[in-house]
């Protein structure tokens, strides 16, 4: 579904993304995980056609995105880390807005739309405008929105940031259902690797622009002969993943974990 | 294609309409010089034999209408690449010249609507309005203008990443452009570099074709207005739209 064969991209002088290959498969839910500054969101965003990398190819769903970038585009839905919804239209009217960006016929668009709406448990707030949404609400409206084109691939950015931990329960529980019941492919990006662990079939960790370690989160666990992902990652990077804002929660936590060695 | 430009024009509207207060306070300016210059500058005016000031200002203040809100719905990409729905529409299957051109129509649908206001207003304290004919030119002479400004604020947002530089535009370029346009004050008697001031103000053409249908009343004549209005408008879409294209997030 995605192959990326050797990319790398400069900012300048700046290596943001230094040589990676790697391919993701249908039905995969593949996370891909790096500090701060590692080159995930560079990465995403070479993968979703906003930036072009300096070298290197890359494919997504056989489309190389140098060369056919609407039907790359046309082919995944995407959830960004921040949130990308005008907050002065409706949930309805988001929705209808993309439907239409993506040429999805009106009939089909309005059926999608309910169908979606109701995944996302949003039926009852459709003609209500955005700005009035909590958080969780409109991460859940933009997942329904990335959908609406039937997309093979989902990449979502960061999705569970910001959220409290039941309503990013609820996010991973969406996101798993969509994987089987849809079989849509799922790219995403996170700094909680213990949810990583609990959803992803395939992982790879990225610092420093490099991909430093891929495989099933067994045998990344196995590898560095550790028990968690979270402590695999710690293993191969040297860093916690939350470094950079660590709050006093994780510097606990993490001290526990050392403690308990 | 078409149904993108419509969807983004629509997106406009539906801002416009729902957003009591946007609307009042884009109005608010353009009616305080309407009635501050229009009665406090009215009595020199009609003593120094130039005739009806309110019926002089009325086109001015309109396109001053257009300019503002030109500008400023251009300037939105700066919002929209903040508040990230700009993403939404870049990563869209459809081109940079749909969305640009699309976002286009509805900004300056927007200053011409809010223009039509204003002159509406000006009927209440004394501007006469010409035929229908008449009318229909105004607002076609409306159209370029808006158009022209939005597409100078798309191209200014296109390179800004955030409001910082909001008031250097105000006062460095909005401002600058109306004041010397002819917009409050007759050009047939200034001095020579206040002429030619005016006259590299693309504001001065757009000011004096809607005086001409207006009033009836040009200083540069209607067909050079609608000739530099036209090459002008043509120049700065192709600016905004490559300007537009280059965005990166």
């Amino acid at each position: 579904m995605i192959e990326v064969s050797n990319v790398t991209k400069d900012f300048g002088h700046i290596k943001a993304v230094d040589d990676i290959s790697f391919h993701v498969h249908k039905g995969e839910i593949f996370a891909f995980l790096g500090p701060n500054g590692a080159g995930k969101t560079t990465t995403i965003k070479m993968l979703t056609t906003l930036l072009k990398p300096t070298s290197g190819h890359i494919k997504v769903n056989g489309f190389d995105s140098s060369v056919s970038e609407k039907d790359v585009r046309a082919s995944f839905g995407i959830v960004f880390q921040d949130p990308s919804l005008d907050d002065e239209l409706t949930a309805y009217e988001n929705m209808e807005f993309h439907g239409v960006l993506y040429s999805v016929p009106k009939a089909l668009r309005e059926k999608r739309i309910d169908e979606l709406l109701k995944f996302v448990d949003l039926s009852d707030r459709r003609h209500d405008v955005v700005k009035t949404f909590s958080g969780g609400m409109k991460r859940r409206l933009e997942i329904a929105r990335g959908l609406l084109h039937h997309p093979l691939i989902l990449f979502l950015d960061e999705p569970t940031q910001g959220l409290d931990p039941q309503t990013r329960n609820h996010m991973w529980e969406y996101i798993k259902e969509l994987n089987k019941n849809e079989g849509i492919t799922i790219f995403f990006t996170t700094h909680y690797i213990e949810e990583a662990e609990k959803v992803a079939t395939q992982v790879a960790v990225i610092d420093q622009g490099k991909i430093i370690e891929q495989g099933k989160p067994i045998e990344l666990m196995k590898r560095t002969k550790t028990k968690t992902l979270e402590d695999a990652f710690l293993k191969l990077t040297g860093k916690n993943i939350r470094e950079e804002s660590a709050s006093a929660v994780d510097n606990m936590r993490l001290r526990r974990r050392v403690m308990r060695r | 294609m078409i149904r993108v430009i419509y969807i983004l024009w629509l997106r406009q509207m539906k801002r416009f309409f729902r957003s009591r207060v946007r609307l009042i306070s884009s109005l608010a300016m353009p009616l305080l010089f309407l009635f501050s210059l229009g009665f406090g500058f009215g009595p020199i005016f009609a003593k120094a034999g130039e005739g009806n000031y309110i019926q002089f200002v009325t086109p001015g203040i309109v396109a001053m209408s257009l300019v503002f809100t030109g500008i400023f719905s251009g300037i939105e990409i700066i919002w929209d690449k903040q508040f990230g729905f700009l993403k939404e529409t870049l990563v869209a299957p459809v081109s940079r010249l749909d969305i640009m051109i699309g976002r286009t129509l509805g900004g300056a649908t927007v200053s011409v609507l809010q223009g039509l206001l204003v002159l509406l207003v000006s009927t209440l304290v004394g501007f006469k309005i010409p035929g229908l004919g008449m009318v229909i030119l105004t607002i076609f002479f409306m159209f370029m203008i808006a158009i022209l400004f939005t597409a100078l604020g798309t191209a200014i947002a296109s390179v800004l990443d955030d409001m910082h530089a909001f008031q250097l535009i105000m006062n460095f370029l909005v401002m600058p452009l109306f004041f010397l346009s002819g917009a409050i004050f007759p050009l047939d008697d200034v001095s020579v570099w206040m002429g030619r001031v005016a006259s590299i103000d693309p504001l001065s053409y757009g000011v004096d074709s809607i005086r001409w249908a207006l009033t009836g009343i040009s200083y540069f004549g209607a067909v050079l207005d609608l000739i530099l209005l036209f090459v002008i408008t043509s120049i700065l879409l192709i600016i905004g739209a490559k300007m537009f294209a280059k965005i990166e997030i």
